[in-house]
């Protein structure tokens, strides 16, 4: 089926593995977002997109088998995901006042 | 009739005056409890004196009830449990082992009564009293033992004792050299005595098949046992006694390891009384007396044994000639005669040579008593040619003296005449050594004449002690062991007469080997003892007069022969060319190759240094992973969870 003849309109139909095959690009764009770029605000953000994928499975999941555990963890990740920025915006200034940058290259100082 | 149990005992009551006694002494290193000296003395005299009564009581009973042939308790413990090997601790007394306890207790509770005096103003007096209650223990044990092991056991447990008492005024560093070089002897002597039981053990083991599954597992290394099937041994015999006898060589004080006795003279006197004249050099004889049937089927071994035997009695009786330190003169008449009981055991004359054992031990005890005693008035001063004339000072240690000197000499009716001529008798009988018995008898004068010089040097004439007034004679609890030690040494000789002999009777169960015992032999044994009673005697008297009238005498001979002198005063450099042969050889090894090669480089070079090189370079290897960049953390992250999901969907 060539992607060109597909009838949006009659055909559209969102299964399950819609869900799933977006969460996990977004997991991919994420990482390679966090894995290739050297702004710490920007990997921060990529982080989000992470656990934004992560969330969708589940939500994606729990609908699909009609149970609520994965509504549950979806808001806990929320939850932690609102303190991992705070936290993660605290470095980051605290950082930046110290070293003026937030070039993730500039702090090596674990180098062996 | 003794109950079975009770000879558990005779070994065990010394074994807990060592454990309250050495308790007191660790409580008092600590500084909890000042150890009260008269209790100390009580409890350890008190044991050994419970071990002689009942090792008395054994005797009785084996004399009342001859159909007894022994007591034993067979089974104490069980040791090693093997398929084919059951070894267990047991006790056994038989008549020879009965002799051999009431010597070693008797004579041990004399010179724990004398070591009280003697000992008394030692700062580690209770030390010195538990030592001697161990060594008493193990001295029984290795007597009432009744297998090679056990015996074993107790012949290590004496070596040990003997270290710690040579050396127990150890910050005198040539003292505590003399207990090292003791220890390190024996152990030589020992190894021998070792390879002589695994010997014997691979013999019953190869003579025992495994796959036989009736054999019922038995204690071949007990005597009994080994007595009934001493044939398995008869194609290796001779190795396995001329290795048991080298372990007697070295325990026993002979030639080729009879080194260690004149240094052992380091130790307290009554040390040397009682572990270094009266018993634990006795274990060698008693060792080989033990063993009779073994070596009766060796007739080169009995050979060697006899030869070692004169040899030694010779050479260390020609250098007690020479000798100035009073031990050092005992500590070579025991070397001496020490070589008479081997040249006994050597002729089959087991009964004679335990016989004389008892002798001597009775003679040489007094005679060592009598040195400390005049030791310990003359404010260790050993050498005689600074006493003299202490007959007038000390009576009763000087009359002890003389009686055992003679008694040593083989003066008539003293003791040590019955059992020495015993022992000559029976080497004139044996066709094999008859002219063994005329070095032997020459030895006896040259005794005779040492002792006596001895005697004249140390108690007649003038005192040539500094302060003549400080000398006194000793405290009863030193001469009371030297009266008793000095009557026994006057009288133990009757037990020995010849032609009804009471203690031949007693051990004619070790036998005797006589092949062609001759027509008329006490009439034979009659002349040859009055040869060499006249020969004694001639020694004897001789010494006494020439010393009495000039003591330097002997200065123009020794100016006439000085380097043969020489060679004699410094025991024919015997220390000096074992010292080039094997310690000097050993030493260099050990600081070449053991120290500078094997410790330094390859221990503490590779091992050692080399392990700590090798983990501070994987470190640094380890180390370049970690580039502090967060990323690369990231992906390694990454890589290992991409290693587990595969693991967990293809795993």
């Amino acid at each position: 089926m060539h992607p060109r003849s597909v009838d949006f309109e009659i055909h559209m139909h969102v299964s399950i593995h819609h869900y799933l095959v977006l969460a996990a690009v977004l997991f991919c764009l994420g990482l390679l977002g966090v894995i290739i770029q050297r702004n710490i605000l920007i990997m921060l953000m990529c982080i989000e997109v992470l656990m934004n994928s992560i969330n969708l499975t589940f939500i994606a999941l729990a609908r699909y088998y009609n149970q609520v555990d994965g509504h549950l963890v979806a808001i806990f990740v929320m939850a932690i995901a609102a303190v991992e920025a705070a936290i993660g915006l605290g470095i980051v200034i605290s950082l930046f006042r110290n070293r003026q940058s937030i070039d993730i290259n500039d702090f090596n100082s674990m180098r062996g | 009739m003794i109950p079975k149990d009770f000879i558990i005992l005779i070994p065990l009551l010394p074994l807990l005056g060592f454990l309250i006694n050495g308790s007191i002494t660790y409580e008092q290193l600590r500084g909890r409890v000042c150890a009260n000296k008269s209790m100390v003395s009580f409890v350890a005299c008190l044991m050994p004196f419970l071990s002689f009564a009942l090792g008395l009581w054994v005797l009785l009973t084996l004399a009342l009830h001859p159909e007894i042939k022994s007591i034993s308790t067979p089974h104490l413990l069980d040791w090693m449990i093997l398929d084919h090997f059951h070894l267990t601790f047991g006790l056994e007394i038989d008549h020879l082992s009965s002799v051999m306890t009431l010597v070693v207790t008797g004579v041990g509770f004399l010179i724990h009564l004398y070591s009280v005096g003697y000992m008394h103003d030692d700062p580690h007096y209770s030390k010195y009293m538990s030592y001697l209650n161990l060594f008493l223990f193990f001295m029984l044990v290795l007597v009432v033992a009744d297998s090679l092991v056990l015996l074993f056991v107790g012949w290590e447990g004496v070596g040990l004792c003997s270290y710690l008492l040579i050396g127990f005024w150890f910050t005198d560093k040539e003292k505590a050299k003399a207990g090292k070089k003791a220890f390190i002897v024996n152990r030589i002597g020992d190894f021998g005595f070792m390879i002589g039981i695994f010997l014997i053990v691979a013999a019953f083991a190869a003579a025992v098949p495994p796959d036989t599954g009736t054999e019922i597992a038995r204690d071949f290394l007990s005597f009994s046992y080994l007595k009934t099937h001493a044939g398995v041994l008869t194609p290796i015999i001779t190795a396995v006694t001329l290795c048991l006898f080298f372990g007697a060589t070295g325990k026993s004080a002979q030639i080729p390891l009879y080194v260690w006795l004149p240094d052992a003279m380091a130790g307290p006197t009554p040390v040397s009384a009682l572990i270094h004249a009266a018993t634990m050099v006795t274990a060698g004889i008693y060792m080989v007396a033990r063993l009779h049937f073994l070596f009766v089927m060796a007739p080169f071994t009995m050979h060697v044994v006899a030869t070692v035997g004169l040899v030694t009695a010779l050479l260390a009786a020609i250098i007690g000639l020479t000798q100035y330190d009073i031990k050092k003169v005992l500590a070579y008449s025991t070397v001496s005669q020490l070589g008479y009981m081997f040249l006994g055991l050597g002729v089959g004359a087991f009964s004679g040579a335990i016989f004389h054992v008892m002798t001597h031990a009775f003679f040489k005890a007094c005679l060592f008593l009598g040195a400390g005693s005049v030791i310990h008035a003359l404010h260790h001063e050993q050498d005689i040619r600074f006493m003299g004339g202490l007959v007038k000072k000390m009576p009763i240690t000087a009359v002890t003296f003389l009686v055992c000197t003679l008694a040593i000499a083989g003066i008539p009716p003293l003791a040590g005449f019955f059992s020495k001529d015993e022992i000559l008798f029976m080497t004139y009988a044996n066709e094999h050594t008859r002219h063994y018995f005329w070095v032997g008898l020459f030895t006896a004068g040259v005794t005779a004449f040492y002792m006596m010089r001895l005697f004249v040097y140390a108690f007649t004439g003038k005192t040539r002690y500094e302060h003549p007034e400080k000398i006194h004679e000793s405290p009863w609890t030193m001469t009371l062991p030297l009266i008793i030690l000095a009557g026994l040494a006057t009288v133990a000789g009757f037990l020995g007469m010849p032609g009804h002999s009471i203690i031949g009777g007693w051990l004619s169960h070790l036998g005797q080997i006589t092949p062609h015992h001759i027509e008329g032999s006490a009439l034979q044994e009659f002349h040859l003892m009055g040869i060499s009673v006249g020969w004694a005697g001639f020694c004897a008297l001789a010494a006494f007069f020439l010393y009495k009238r000039n003591l330097n005498f002997t200065e123009g001979l020794k100016r006439t022969f000085k380097t043969l002198y020489s060679f004699i005063y410094n025991k024919y450099k015997v220390d000096e060319i074992y010292d080039f042969l094997f310690v000097q050889p050993i030493k260099g090894f050990s600081q070449v190759f053991l120290n500078r090669f094997f410790d330094q480089k390859i221990v503490d070079g590779l091992m050692v240094n080399g392990l700590a090189l090798s983990s501070r370079f994987l470190g640094r290897c380890l180390s370049l992973i970690q580039t502090g960049l967060a990323v690369h953390y990231l992906l390694f992250l990454l890589i290992g969870l991409c290693l587990v999901i595969w693991f967990i969907v293809n795993g």
